[in-house]
């Protein structure tokens, strides 16, 4: 296993300081290692989670080679060069594990953004108080939007929230967490050939979600309360000014439409399976409030917005794969984790082989399966195995 | 799905996107229009040819479009005002979005009527008051859709057809325009 830094990279520098997972505590599972706090359905912070990933590598005795940062894999033979900081490894099969999110990904048009407006992405930002005071534009409503906005705002500066579409969801349906229905009504486990549209699930925005002690909701509704002025999707820097587009209301009714459909999907599957009894009473939510007249522009020379801040979404880097298997948008081209060229393969990445593919706890049955090829189909056809 | 039949041929459109997947350059497609002075403020436009598929196409006659303003404006009313021709592309769009996606989710459609009101403060046009736009400041489209389906299905094939709308997208998005001068 060969780790560009240290165990549990991204989490130790890639999250703000006040990140926190977004599932429960007991949904972080992994082979024979769980959650085993007093707190199950609370939400691990990163240290938490750095510790919990830790304990996983010293208990599974995973062969971590720590400070490996793989410069080049390319096709050799019947297998594959690997190039690292620390030397070179021929192997027969490669495993890429290295995520879909390693690169923040910026509009072009963040190059047009005045020179006054300071910029940030996910990557840089740690905390409210790196920020000037004054005005922020963030950029991006998924996960990382939401609460980037939430504790900007709390900080007492003026948020606009730029709304593109998006997944709402409430942290708690009928007294539980939203993730366990998601867990127990069986929505994660629907398998990648199984869906219609599998590119589109594949680049589903992050819910609005974020795990708080109080379990809260944040949701667009609980943004406007805070004071966050939602405007529409963010189409185009113009002579300094940032146009949005104005379809907010329909990107509102599109996000509130699936809630529904998907909390209709929890209730079936309740009275089915005969769970009403230990859940509470099915609930419905107020609709996304638009708001009076939503701002087409911002004049961003104007002082108003001292930041922006681009919370709109993640690549993956596959510059050190030299095998040509990444497609035109820069995104791997694999089947349920079989990459198109012999004995390489992928894990955790979105919808891999099932919803639950980029969990914690969705690694396991990804791995057994993927494994199970890698084992049977690429070492079987071995010279002499 | 195969009882229902509002008249949209959603597998050839269906077969369109597969096949336009590893074709980009067969999707590019340039509409075009010509058009006219007459006089005063009365113009005519013509809609013919068009660009697509990698070739010259046309539709099957040429649709033809006299433009003028009302008289409350002391103009002849030979036509509609351009700015009502973009209600006009808005509610067919939007009209074609919600037959298409109700073929494609196996929804029958009895009628679907939109009304549409396009908020407009003529006193930008006139040079009145310079913090006015010109276009307008909103635009309202009511749907009224008898169908098979619950209302919350047809709101959602509302919200989807505003989702793949080209009109849609070019009246809420900002769009480069360039005029010169031949």
């Amino acid at each position: 296993m060969l780790e560009r830094g240290e165990v549990a990279n991204s989490w130790r520098h890639e999250r703000w300081d006040s990140f926190r997972l977004l599932t429960p505590n007991w949904q972080s599972r992994l082979p024979g290692h769980r959650y085993e706090g007093p707190d199950p359905d609370g939400y691990m912070t990163m240290a938490e989670v750095t510790a919990f990933i830790e304990g996983f590598a010293a208990r599974s005795g995973a062969p971590v080679r720590t400070g490996a940062d793989v410069t080049s894999v390319r096709r050799a033979g019947d297998g594959y060069q690997v190039t690292t900081g620390g030397g070179e490894f021929r192997c027969r099969s490669v495993v890429i594990a290295s995520g879909a999110c390693n690169v923040p990904v910026v509009p072009p048009f963040a190059g047009a953004v005045p020179g006054s407006v300071e910029q940030l992405t996910p990557f840089d930002y740690r905390g409210p108080a790196q920020l000037p005071d004054g005005g922020v534009l963030v950029v991006g409503a998924s996960a990382t939007g939401v609460q980037l906005a939430a504790e900007l705002r709390r900080s007492g500066r003026p948020v606009t929230l730029s709304v593109g579409e998006h997944v709402r969801l409430p942290r708690t349906y009928r007294g539980r967490d939203v993730l366990w229905w998601m867990d127990a009504s069986g929505v994660w486990d629907q398998r990648f050939d199984e869906i219609d549209d599998l590119t589109r699930a594949r680049r589903l925005p992050s819910p609005q979600l974020i795990g708080t002690d109080e379990r809260t909701t944040l949701d667009l509704n609980a943004l406007t309360s805070m004071g966050v002025e939602p405007v529409g999707r963010l189409a185009a820097v113009r002579d300094g000014r940032a146009l949005f587009s104005g379809g907010l209301r329909n990107v509102f009714s599109l996000a509130d439409l699936k809630m529904e459909r998907l909390l209709d999907t929890f209730d079936a599957w309740a009275r089915e399976h005969g769970r009403d009894g230990e859940v509470g009473p099915p609930e419905r939510f107020a609709p996304t409030r638009a708001p009076e007249r939503a701002r087409l522009q911002l004049d961003l020379r104007g002082g108003e917005i001292r930041t922006i801040v681009w919370a709109t979404g993640f690549r993956p880097d596959y510059g050190w794969l030299d095998v040509p298997v990444v497609d035109e948008k820069g995104r791997l081209r694999h089947e349920g984790g079989v990459v198109d060229s012999p004995g390489l393969y992928a894990l955790g990445l979105p919808v891999l082989r099932r919803r639950r593919s980029t969990f914690i706890h969705g690694i396991e049955s990804d791995a057994r399966e993927v494994i199970d090829h890698l084992a049977t189909v690429t070492l079987a056809q071995r010279p002499g195995a | 799905m195969t009882t229902v039949a509002n008249g949209v041929n959603v597998q050839a459109l269906l077969d369109a996107r597969e096949a336009l997947k590893g074709a980009p350059e067969a999707a590019q497609f340039v509409w075009r229009a010509s058009s006219k002075w007459q006089d005063g403020v009365h113009s005519t436009t013509r809609v013919k040819e068009f660009f697509g598929l990698g070739q010259e196409q046309e539709h099957k006659s040429e649709a033809v479009f006299d433009a003028d303003h009302p008289e409350v404006f002391a103009a002849q009313d030979n036509g509609i005002t351009p700015i009502e021709y973009l209600l006009i592309g808005l509610a067919s769009c939007l009209t074609a979005g919600v037959a298409s996606v109700a073929q494609n989710r196996g929804i029958q459609l009895r009628s679907v009527e939109a009304a549409l009101e396009g908020k407009h403060d003529i006193r930008g046009i006139l040079g009145v008051d310079s913090d006015v736009r010109n276009g307008f400041n909103d635009i309202k489209v009511t749907f009224t859709i008898d169908a098979d389906a619950s209302r919350q299905d047809i709101e959602a094939l509302v919200a989807q057809s505003q989702k793949r709308s080209a009109v849609f997208d070019a009246l809420t998005n900002p769009t480069d325009v360039t005029v010169e001068v031949a």
